[in-house]
């Protein structure tokens, strides 16, 4: 079942590829001369040479050996693996996108500014936020540049001392790395009985030295912190700012907005929430919306709509600069927008709508059998528990996670947050029928009862993939990270 | 309305609320109070079918056009073959996220193993990891690894001939962190290395350098490697990957992390995105490079599999103490690269490489004996080169005639760097993928606006 590398099959003269003859003038060639000896490079790197057919082979075998969103079901928590248009995917071919260079005049590419311009308006819009920028590459991308922007804002302010970030403890592990990485300190805001911010323990860490607190509405137990009026009040009295992690927007577009809530600065997920395929781990898109009191900050270049046309704006002194090599991922933003104007106003609501049907739906059938520590009506996601079966049968999340495979599904996502032991936490996102949620619940059931009855069957699954339980710690000891 | 991505029928959604036991769905928005929900729908437009808004999307792909590039700047037009992107839309690599589960992932796993492996041969180093954003933010990372690999360093010394936006993107990654980039003054297009040795004070931490640099032109490290680490400096060069064909590979130069751009293996202009970041450094940095990484491993029966691995670098386990924030990385476009780089072996690598040098310097000679134009410096360069014009207004009319002829002729250079000593460079790069008929056509249309 498993495939070599293709490196393996490599045989000496063979092409996939040709390149036309180069046809200047008879001459040209033989009298330019080389590079310089010593810029010359003196190892050539060993690639593969096979014909074309076995690239082919190769890489449509190694297909077979993933699993998308296409192949099944994939309620990987806090990813929103939701349906990804294949209209997007059509439109992402145009060449009239492809084939434009980022730098080419401004007057040949209105288009593509058109598109940026008109998203911007879009996102600003469903998130209730003033503009944005569209340069970052992912999410954890835009947490950095929107941190980045809260610390310009104090530094112009002439706040030096606001160096402490405050991020809950169910927060994603990217908030407090972006945190650090724009040199401030990270305290941990702990989480009450229900699961939500402790308020108290947050208003005793609120003060001078607070530039900001990252939040995640829903949180990543699937709950929506109800509290966050009074939240952002007190951060805001403090002199404080409020950073909306956006990946879990999926649970209210629509429905409410970041903005109303008080939140100064946010980044989306477009591979989430707007449906822009994953692609194996990237690219993705992680816009950041901000406030009035943040929108000088934002990223140059800005996009304006002049009486000319559309015009990127460079003259913006307070701005933090620029965060990627040109204007973001532009064939993930066009897809986004694809869907955003297949969805339009009503349908990213009945998204949202949906996706949280389905999660409680989903819930239901499995708080009867799995322990739900944080229960009540849930947002779009739910955690549960693996604590006890883990005392009583030695059953792990993991284990569960494992069985699954061999069942057709992608596992939800395991061991997070880290305030529920042994938890698995599950996102159906809008795009699954009832009959797919009863066929997953059903076999969800099935395999604790045969976990029950016979813990070393599933200890040793799974058993329909080409390797089972791969040795990490060999990994980790003996790295073996290249041919 | 019904929405195709949205399976439920009223039916579906009655025995679905019945089951959780509430009477609405608005009854499980009932934690949002009622100043937080939205009164109105919010004010975008409405739905559109499929054909409406391929018909739109249509209309205002029009509004872009395209012509024959003869541009660069870090983005190029190299010819790619047919399986990149058939292959690269297979819908499990499409619609599959981050391999977390690694016994079904084999196939996204295997893919990026060979992604570093092909890394590691092209620039020599020791170890790759599986993508980051583009070139420019892995030259910020690196700036990361410098800082945090020299005790009491707070300085990183970049060249001033790297890409205006690389260095930009750079200066915003010290913004407010109390870490400054100091810059090393450029000489006739390239480093001025003569004043490397006093910049190298105990604070800082490495340099960062970039060949072929911002005007295309080759440079010259010959002991640099060995002054930096005289100093306990690292040291890490930016190239466009493809270069790498032809010239000096960064370990060949002594360098200690190799970053760039994937874009001109595989990967369409597409305004300037998804690019694809590469990262690889010697065997001594494996535990500080960011973003992912794969291993290979065996699973309990001794069967060769390939999994996730030097995690405990990560986010998603350190938090706060990791390397990075990396989450997501660019695989899919990782995956183009790999595939292209399948498809054309070394020998293809080195034929696009050479190509490219030639077609340049074919193009490059014949605009250096045009009047009014000149080549800025002597320096050895790959597929792109500077032309300096001798004034503006002729420069303007030299772009705007072979726009009218569908020539996109060149970069300006003032529009990278906003900087008026710029203003009359321009930037022209030329790959393997421009015919002959297009550079006489480029050559004849020169000829006639400076004559």
């Amino acid at each position: 079942m498993s495939e070599p590398l293709l490196i393996d099959k490599s045989k000496k003269g063979r092409k996939a590829y040709c390149f036309p003859a180069l046809d200047l003038p008879r001459g040209f060639e033989q009298a330019l001369p080389e590079l310089p000896s010593h810029l010359l490079r003196i190892k050539p790197a060993r690639l593969p040479e096979v014909a074309e057919l076995d690239v082919v082979r190769h890489f449509t075998k190694l297909s077979t050996l993933s699993f998308g969103v296409d192949n099944g079901p994939y309620p990987l928590g806090s990813c929103t693996m939701k349906y990804n248009p294949k209209l997007g995917e059509q439109i992402a071919q145009f060449p009239a996108f492809t084939t434009m260079h980022p730098l080419q005049d401004i007057s040949t590419s209105q288009g593509c500014l058109s598109i940026m311009y008109n998203l911007l308006e879009d996102l600003s819009s469903i998130t209730g936020m003033s503009w944005g920028s569209l340069q970052p590459c992912a999410g954890a991308h835009g947490e950095y540049v929107g941190l980045k922007m809260i610390r310009a804002y104090f530094l112009e302010r002439g706040e030096v001392a606001r160096n402490k970030v405050l991020v809950p403890i169910s927060a994603h592990g990217t908030n407090p790395a972006s945190a650090v990485m724009n040199g401030f300190d990270v305290v941990t805001v702990a989480s009450n009985k229900e699961g939500l911010v402790d308020i108290e323990d947050l208003k005793s860490k609120l003060d001078g030295s607070v530039a900001a607190l990252m939040l995640t509405n829903p949180n990543t137990l699937g709950l929506f912190e109800k509290d966050i009026l009074e939240i952002s009040a007190s951060v805001h009295e403090c002199g404080g700012l409020l950073y909306y992690d956006g990946a879990n927007l999926n649970a209210i577009m629509g429905m409410a907005t970041p903005g109303d809530m008080g939140f100064d600065v946010l980044h989306l997920n477009l591979h989430k929430t707007f449906s822009t395929p994953h692609g194996g781990g990237g690219p993705g898109s992680g816009p950041v919306m901000v406030n009035d009191t943040l929108r000088p900050f934002l990223p140059k270049p800005d996009i304006e709509l002049t009486d000319g046309g559309y015009v990127y704006t460079w003259d913006r002194p307070l701005s933090i600069g620029k965060v990627s090599m040109f204007w973001g991922n532009f064939l993930v933003l066009l897809r986004a927008y694809v869907y955003i104007l297949r969805m339009g106003s009503e349908g990213i609501k009945a998204a949202a709508a949906h996706a949280v049907l389905n999660a409680n739906y989903l819930k239901s059938k499995l708080e009867k059998h799995f322990d739900v520590p944080y229960g009540g009506v849930c947002m779009h996601e739910f955690v549960i528990s693996c604590e006890n079966l883990k005392k009583e049968y030695g059953i792990t999340a993991q284990d569960m996670a494992k069985g699954l495979i061999d069942e057709g599904y992608h596992p939800p996502t395991m061991y997070f947050p880290t305030l529920v032991s042994e938890a698995l936490m599950f996102e159906p996102t809008e795009s699954e029928s009832i009959e797919t949620l009863d066929a997953f619940a059903d076999s969800l059931i099935s395999l604790l009862e045969r976990a029950k009855k016979d813990p070393a069957y599933l200890k040793g699954a799974p058993y329909s993939t080409p390797v089972g339980r791969l040795d990490e710690v060999r990994a980790i000891k003996e790295p073996d990270l290249h041919y | 309305m019904v929405y195709p991505y949205i399976p439920h029928t009223d039916e579906d959604r009655k025995r679905m609320l019945e089951a959780i036991g509430v009477g609405s769905i608005e009854e499980l928005y009932a934690s949002l109070t009622e100043d937080l929900l939205l009164s109105d729908s919010v004010p975008i437009s409405h739905g559109r079918t499929e054909d409406e808004v391929l018909r739109m999307i249509t209309a205002i792909a029009q509004r872009n056009s395209t012509g024959i590039p003869f541009l660069g700047c870090g983005c190029y037009d190299h010819l790619v073959p047919s399986t990149v992107q058939t292959l690269a839309s297979l819908p499990s690599f499409v619609t599959a996220y981050t391999p977390y589960q690694a016994e079904m992932s084999q196939g996204l796993l295997q893919a990026s193993y060979e992604f570093q492996s092909m890394i590691c041969e092209i620039t020599g180093m020791d170890v790759s990891n599986a993508s980051l954003y583009d070139g420019a933010n892995s030259a910020a990372e690196a700036a990361t690894i410098m800082i945090g690999s020299k005790r009491k360093s707070k300085a990183v010394l970049v060249s001033g001939t790297l890409h205006p936006f690389t260095l930009q993107v750079l200066h915003t990654w010290a913004l407010g962190t109390g870490n400054e980039i100091r810059v090393l003054e450029e000489k006739n297009g390239v480093t001025d290395l003569k004043s490397l040795h006093s910049a190298l004070t105990d604070e800082v931490a490495g340099l960062i350098v970039q060949t072929p640099n911002r005007y295309g032109l080759l440079e010259d490290f010959s002991t640099v490697a060995e002054q930096l680490h005289e100093k306990g400096c690292l040291f890490a060069i930016s190239s466009d990957i493809l270069s790498l064909a032809i010239q000096k590979s960064p370990a060949e130069w002594g360098a200690d992390i190799a970053i760039g751009d994937t874009q001109a293996l595989g990967l369409p202009l597409a305004f300037g995105g998804p690019s694809c970041g590469y990262m690889a450094v010697t065997k001594a940095l494996m535990r500080k490079i960011p973003g992912r990484i794969v291993g290979a491993t065996v699973d309990g029966q001794g069967r060769r599999g390939y999994t996730l691995t030097l995690q405990a670098r990560e986010q998603h386990i350190k938090r706060e103490k990791a390397s990075s924030n990396v989450c997501s990385n660019q695989a899919l476009a990782a995956l183009m690269t790999t595939i292209h780089l399948s498809s054309l072996g070394w020998s293809g690598m080195v034929e696009a490489a050479q190509q490219s040098y030639v077609k340049a310097h074919y193009l490059a000679y014949h605009l250096a004996q045009l009047p009014g134009m000149t080549l800025v410096w002597d320096v050895p360069f790959w597929c792109e080169f500077p032309l300096r014009f001798s004034d503006s207004k002729k420069m303007r009319k030299f772009l705007q005639e072979l726009r009218n002829e569908g020539i996109f002729a060149g970069v300006r250079l003032s529009s990278l760097t906003r900087e008026t000593k710029d203003e009359l460079v321009l930037l022209v790069a030329v790959t393997e993928k421009r015919s002959r008929e297009e550079l006489e056509l480029y050559l004849a249309a020169a000829r006639r606006v400076m004559k």
